[in-house]
């Protein structure tokens, strides 16, 4: 019976080998790893799996009305031992499974550094991660190499045995950063930083895209992951700097634009506060940053110990050289400061007038942290 | 099943029940009246479900309480004497209702619909108050749509207002109702449920209370 | 000025939100009106309006009403199929360039239109139906407690459904997947009206659907029979009760975070946007507090299904009983405790993701026990391979790969090459397919005779079935094997030709499946056409256990004329074998609720609320809320709700059935 079921299984397992299982047979280490254990709780679970489906399909033979020989107990309906073994046979599997899922989801977790590169090469000493900063835009995905300072648009690339560092956020909506062949995915919200350690062991181009639906340009969303070698990576890397183009500020939000099916873009230059002020939602100018409202907040708000945080936040800018409005959007801070100074003098201070409601560009788009009042 | 059975019996055993045992009774013939009993499990119930409803609430008050997105916070806001004396009027608004309730027990039909109609005026007077606060509070640029605190604080206190409204309807048409038709069973059923749901806003109020003004005013 | 007029009278509703310059949309239209004239032209040309007002959409009595909700769940069955085998098909072309026959616009809808209609309008109503229909019987009760909010429930589930409907030809559905996740249903990325159409829908059947989880949880606690304790309860009561439980425990969360969602969208709050404070994270998790519930609130019936069905079809009392109530309610408790595992990829930490993790899988426990219940009680039986018996061996194989697919994905570093992948996709369906709607096929042939009187064909019935089952095996393992080659879900245009054959032995399966559905509905055809051959007279046709069996097929309106007492858990069977003998004179008058047309006005009034504030027609809105009110209210000074059926009606009934009776040997 087994034999025949196994012939009959093969043109399956025929049809199978010829596609690629990119899950369960990947190039990068950690998603090898995911695959195994993919594989080893599956294995786990057909221990109970397989017996449970062949005593279904005995029983329903045996047991079938015509067959007048086997026994017929109708009141039969208790026996401890058995019920014993019923809850216990799974309640083992699930011990076993569970201890391997403790242990796997902290060893895997993807804000974790990684120890090892592959099964047998733990992380050189001293090396660093290649740091790569994601933003999922409406419908393509932003690299920026902070390390190189270039970026590139539905097209990354990492050196082979390098661990990589991604820190990964989103313009306008959810998506998920996702790489089978390199590791398992995350997901990358607005106003949100998420992180994610991989490796990649074997040079080639892999597919990457996004595994949360996202609106119109969802199935386009997709960008090539380059595995080179080291040698070609840093020619990689000069090809896109000599590529020209420069990511600042405007050209981000120009880019941010929604577009789909988008093709492959480099860029020279990259302005290197711009991944934080994206985190921050404070690309456009005028703009509050989230980390210095949640600042404000922290202190109390403004009319409480969050002007004093606020003058303390434009200090650090400006001492830090970046006085311009641009650099993190902060004239908003200071027209808060100004505006609950204000509000002070007039009102000695239950409420605050909306400081922060109106920045000087509050036309300037519909979005982001300026839109107020009900539309 | 309190109710007394008179049994009916199988005409005769079959043939593999016990000898000894007392034939079997298959079947009563009574009415069962269910519904009273089940109105109040069903009010209760839905109560509970009711309740969740601010428990998602009161939850994401808890998350974003303190998203003042630089704006005016709790402490700025809150004038506690007012909802002090907002405290007092539902609470006392509870106990006439609980008056009301005594005086039903003993048939007292005026004197029910006299404490109902004091109940009434202390839960208009409790929503006038949480009104004036709302205005005053959009007058002073803090609408719901000023920051992700405002939106819960106003999502929260507000449901528990649109149910103070809803449980003043209600007490209009029962007020009505036992004018009508005195207290009979039905509306004193109908008056308990109201008590139940009355009483239920106080509970919720007073977490409320505690739990966004005294808590946002010590913040 | 015209301009102004106009957005008063009509909100946002203007000419061009009529999809005419799309020939899918209006072909159906077509279809769908042509076949509406039809129906209404026959209905007034038999003069069957008043009947069916009078008999059944103004009716109390829970059997009618669970009968409506079967119907409502049958026709929301195709439209959720209709939209599965336009998927199916795109997906199979839109290889090579191609891109296919739907665009993005439509795609998108189709796919959010798919879950929110299966989950919501089909599987809810079935499951809804069965346990309207059945429990009362099972606990020898003559109705719920509060009949007429049964049918102001129904009626609401109607109201939503039929605002899902609207928005086929009247503007646009949703294009955000099922869960509407903000940003994306947030104002800003979904401006237009799809996202107001689900959430008014699915606030509109939410009241429904609550009031009547509340309804049938008294009707459990307070109305059961004399002598039948909790644990002598039939074990589809049992699993009706704790599903009742799981939904007023949960639709309340859904509530409120629609509620949120829309403040968000109307008021211009910021629970969930992306700036000044808001949080779409928390929307997350609150969606699946209550959705992985949900998915309990689907099986947990099924579950009660198989049990009756595999006792009576073996002849055997049910095997471990009492384990299996344990086993009921710990999954009820612990399917509260498991919501992350739904998005273990937002970064929430090892040690909260494996905890997550683990509590997922503990309730593989109760219900592995369950299922080798349900193999024990089959051992030493004598089993007879009826249809429900069928589907039940189909769902016990099925069930178990769904089940260790699940368990496989509660691992969350699996789940992290796997998270909404097709074999995500592959997972759920193997369940909510193998066992949902497995398990409901089981009960609709099984309790068909009870409700109708006759069985349904049984040719046709295996047609279906194994139309069904082998269809779903090629619809959804190729989604198994196409996960694993890390395809997600939800894409309209692919770009590795190597994958294509996949889809197209998924489309495949689909069209099977549709095979399944339409001998499903030429069975029900030929079986009322049939009828005087499938009659069945005795109101016992399977030699059952509970109950249900012991009165007429289909039972009178009263169900029982003398309220049963209760010896044991198989109440009918004990008294089939002690020799109870049917009352045949001492009739009383019966006691029962009235009728009325509020619960059917109060809905129409609630889907025309809804439908006002989808398009912002305020002035409707106002007026359609102080209707309800006024309504509501007005409805509650009605004070003589019900009536005494006449002991001559009983006696009438009663002799019918012990003529029939004598008619048997």
């Amino acid at each position: 019976m087994s034999r025949y079921r196994a012939i009959a299984l093969l043109p399956v397992m025929a049809a199978l080998s010829g596609c690629n299982l990119v899950v369960l047979n990947p190039a990068g280490d950690v998603a090898s790893q995911q695959g195994d254990l993919v594989v080893i709780s599956t294995l786990l679970m057909l221990l109970i799996i397989v017996p449970v489906m062949a005593l279904t399909v005995l029983f329903a033979w045996r047991y079938r009305q015509s067959n007048n020989t086997a026994r017929y107990e109708p009141d039969w309906d208790h026996s401890t031992q058995l019920e014993l073994v019923i809850w216990a046979a799974p309640l083992l599997i699930i011990i076993c499974l569970g201890a391997i899922t403790w242990v796997t989801t902290h060893k895997l977790d993807p804000y974790r550094p990684l120890d090892r590169i592959a099964a047998d090469k733990p992380v050189p000493a001293g090396a660093k991660p290649l740091d790569v900063q994601v933003v999922a835009l409406d419908w393509k995905w932003l690299f920026v190499y902070p390390e190189y300072g270039i970026a590139s648009v539905n097209e990354m690339a990492a050196p082979v045995d390098r661990q990589i560092r991604f820190s990964l956020t989103a313009s306008t909506v959810m998506n998920s950063f996702y790489v089978p062949a390199l590791a398992g995915m995350i997901y990358t919200m607005p106003g949100m930083e998420t992180k994610l350690h991989a490796v990649i062991n074997e040079p080639g181009t892999y597919k990457g895209f996004s595994s949360n639906y996202s609106g119109a340009g969802f199935s386009h969303m997709r960008f090539a992951f380059l595995g080179l070698s080291n040698q070609d990576f840093d020619g990689w890397v000069s090809k896109v700097k000599t590529a020209g183009g420069s990511l600042d500020r405007n050209a981000y939000l120009a880019l941010e634009k929604p577009s789909e099916a988008v093709p492959v873009q480099h860029f020279g230059t990259v302005d290197p506060k711009l991944f934080n002020a994206v985190v921050n939602m404070c690309v456009r100018p005028g703009t509050m940053c989230m980390s210095d409202m949640a600042a404000i907040d922290r202190a109390g708000g403004l009319n409480a110990g969050g002007k004093a945080a606020a003058d303390a936040i434009l200090r650090a800018n400006t001492l830090a050289g970046f006085p311009d409005t641009q650099a993190t959007g902060l004239c908003t801070v200071a027209e808060a400061v100004e505006a609950a100074a204000n509000e002070a003098a007039v009102n000695s201070g239950a409420a605050v007038q909306r400081p922060t409601v109106t920045p000087i560009s509050a036309s300037a788009s519909p979005a982001g942290p300026q839109r107020l009042a009900n539309p | 099943m309190t109710t007394t059975v008179e049994a009916m019996h199988g005409s005769h055993a079959g043939h593999d029940t016990p000898r000894d045992a007392t034939p079997p009774v298959f079947y009563v013939r009574d009415e069962h009246a269910h519904e009273a009993a089940s109105t109040a499990l069903g009010f209760w119930i839905y109560l509970m479900s009711d309740c969740l409803i601010f428990a998602v609430l009161f939850a994401t008050y808890g998350v974003l309480g303190t998203s003042y997105a630089a704006g005016p916070t709790a402490k700025e806001l809150f004038d506690l004497p007012l909802v002090a004396l907002n405290t007092t009027m539902l609470l006392l608004s509870s106990i006439t209702y609980g008056f009301a309730m005594l005086a039903m027990e003993k048939g007292r039909t005026g004197q029910t619909q006299g404490w109902l109609a004091i109940t009434l005026l202390f839960g208009l007077a409790f929503l006038g108050i949480e009104l004036y606060e709302f205005a005053h509070l959009i007058h002073e640029g803090a609408g719901p749509w000023r920051s992700a605190f405002l939106s819960s604080f106003f999502t929260l206190v507000g449901t528990h207002g649109l149910h103070v409204t809803f449980g003043s309807v209600w007490l209009v048409t029962l007020m009505v109702q036992v004018a009508r038709r005195g207290l009979i069973p039905a509306n004193r059923r109908r008056l308990m449920c109201l008590s139940m749901f009355w009483h239920f806003l106080d509970v919720i109020w007073i977490g409320v209370f505690t739990f966004v003004y005294l808590m946002g005013a010590l913040r | 000025m015209l301009e102004t007029l106009t957005t008063f009278l009509f909100g946002r509703l203007s000419l061009e939100s009529f999809p005419y310059h799309e020939p899918i949309v209006v072909a159906t239209f077509f279809a769908v009106m042509l076949g509406g004239i039809a129906l209404v032209a026959a209905l007034s040309y038999f003069k069957l309006w008043g009947y069916l007002w009078k008999e059944w959409f103004t009716t109390v009595d829970h059997k009618r009403i669970g009968i409506m909700y079967m119907i409502l769940g049958l026709i929301m069955l195709l439209r959720g199929f209709a939209d599965a085998i336009m998927m199916r098909a795109q997906q199979a072309i839109a290889f090579n360039g191609s891109e296919g026959y739907l665009n993005s616009h439509h795609f998108d809808q189709v796919f959010t239109a798919h879950g929110v209609i299966m989950i919501f309008f089909v599987a809810m109503p079935f499951v809804t139906g069965l346990m309207n229909y059945v429990v009362p019987l099972q606990i020898g009760a003559r109705d719920v407690s509060f009949p007429f909010l049964n049918n102001f429930s129904f009626w609401m589930t109607v109201g939503g459904a039929v605002l899902i409907m609207a928005s086929l030809f009247v503007g646009e559905f949703a294009r955000t997947g099922w869960l509407a996740y903000p940003p994306l249903s947030g104002l800003e990325a979904s401006p237009d009206v799809g996202v107001d159409y689900y959430i008014w829908a699915l606030q509109v059947a939410g009241v429904g659907t609550t009031l009547s989880g509340i309804n049938l949880i008294c009707t459990i606690v307070k109305m059961r029979a004399p002598g039948m304790t909790m644990m002598k309860m039939p074990v589809f009561t049992w699993t009706s009760l704790c599903t009742n439980v799981l939904i007023v425990a949960s639709f309340p969360i859904l509530t409120a975070v629609l509620v949120l969602l829309s403040l968000d969208r109307y008021v211009g709050t910021h629970f969930f946007t992306n700036d000044m404070g808001g949080n779409p994270m928390m929307y997350v998790n609150l969606i699946w507090i209550w959705g992985h519930p949900e998915v309990y609130i689907l099986i947990l019936p099924c579950f009660g299904i198989f049990s009756e069905v595999t006792s009576t079809f073996t002849g055997k009392k049910l095997f471990g009983y009492t384990s299996m109530v344990y086993a009921t309610v710990v999954i009820t408790i612990l399917s509260y405790l498991v919501w992350l595992h739904h998005f273990f990829t937002m970064g929430s930490g090892a040690s909260v993701n494996s905890f997550f993790g683990i509590t997922t899988m503990i309730i593989s426990i109760p219900t592995g026990a369950k299922i080798f219940n349900w193999l024990f009680t089959m051992y030493r039986g004598r089993i007879r391979f009826e249809l429900p018996m069928m589907w039940t061996i189909a769902f016990m194989l099925t069930f178990v790969i769904g089940g260790m697919t699940g368990v496989l994905l509660a691992v969350p570093p699996a789940d992290f090459v796997l998270h909404n992948s097709l074999f995500l996709i592959a997972h759920f369906h193997n369940v909510i397919i193998g066992g949902v709607l497995f398990g409901l096929f089981a009960g609709i042939y099984y309790w068909w005779p009870k409700a109708f009187g006759f069985r349904l064909d049984p040719f046709w019935g295996k047609m279906s079935f194994w139309f069904w089952v082998i269809g779903f095996y090629f619809a959804f393992m190729p989604l198994y094997v196409l996960g694993l080659m890390g395809v997600t879900r939800r894409l309209r245009v692919f770009e590795d030709p190597s994958l294509q054959i996949w889809f197209q032995i998924a489309a495949f399966g689909a069209v099977l499946i549709a095979l399944g559905i339409g001998s499903f509905l030429i069975q029900i055809a030929v079986s009322v056409l049939k009828r005087k051959q499938l009659v069945d007279l005795t109101g016992d046709p399977w030699h059952g256990r509970t109950l249900e069996w012991a009165t007429s097929s289909p039972p009178p309106d009263y169900n029982f004329a003398f309220t049963p007492v209760i010896h044991d858990n198989d109440a009918w069977w004990d008294m089939k074998k002690r020799g109870y003998a049917r009352p045949l004179e001492g009739f009383r008058p019966i006691h029962m609720p009235s009728n009325t047309g509020t619960g059917i006005i109060l809905a129409g009034i609630s889907t025309a609320l809804g439908f006002a504030l989808i398009w912002h027609i305020w002035w409707l809105a106002a007026v359609s809320f102080i209707g309800l009110l006024v309504v509501a209210i007005g409805h509650t000074f009605n004070y003589n709700r019900d009536f005494h059926i006449p002991v001559d009606e009983v006696v009438r009934t009663e002799s019918e059935r012990t003529r029939l009776l004598s008619g048997q040997v």
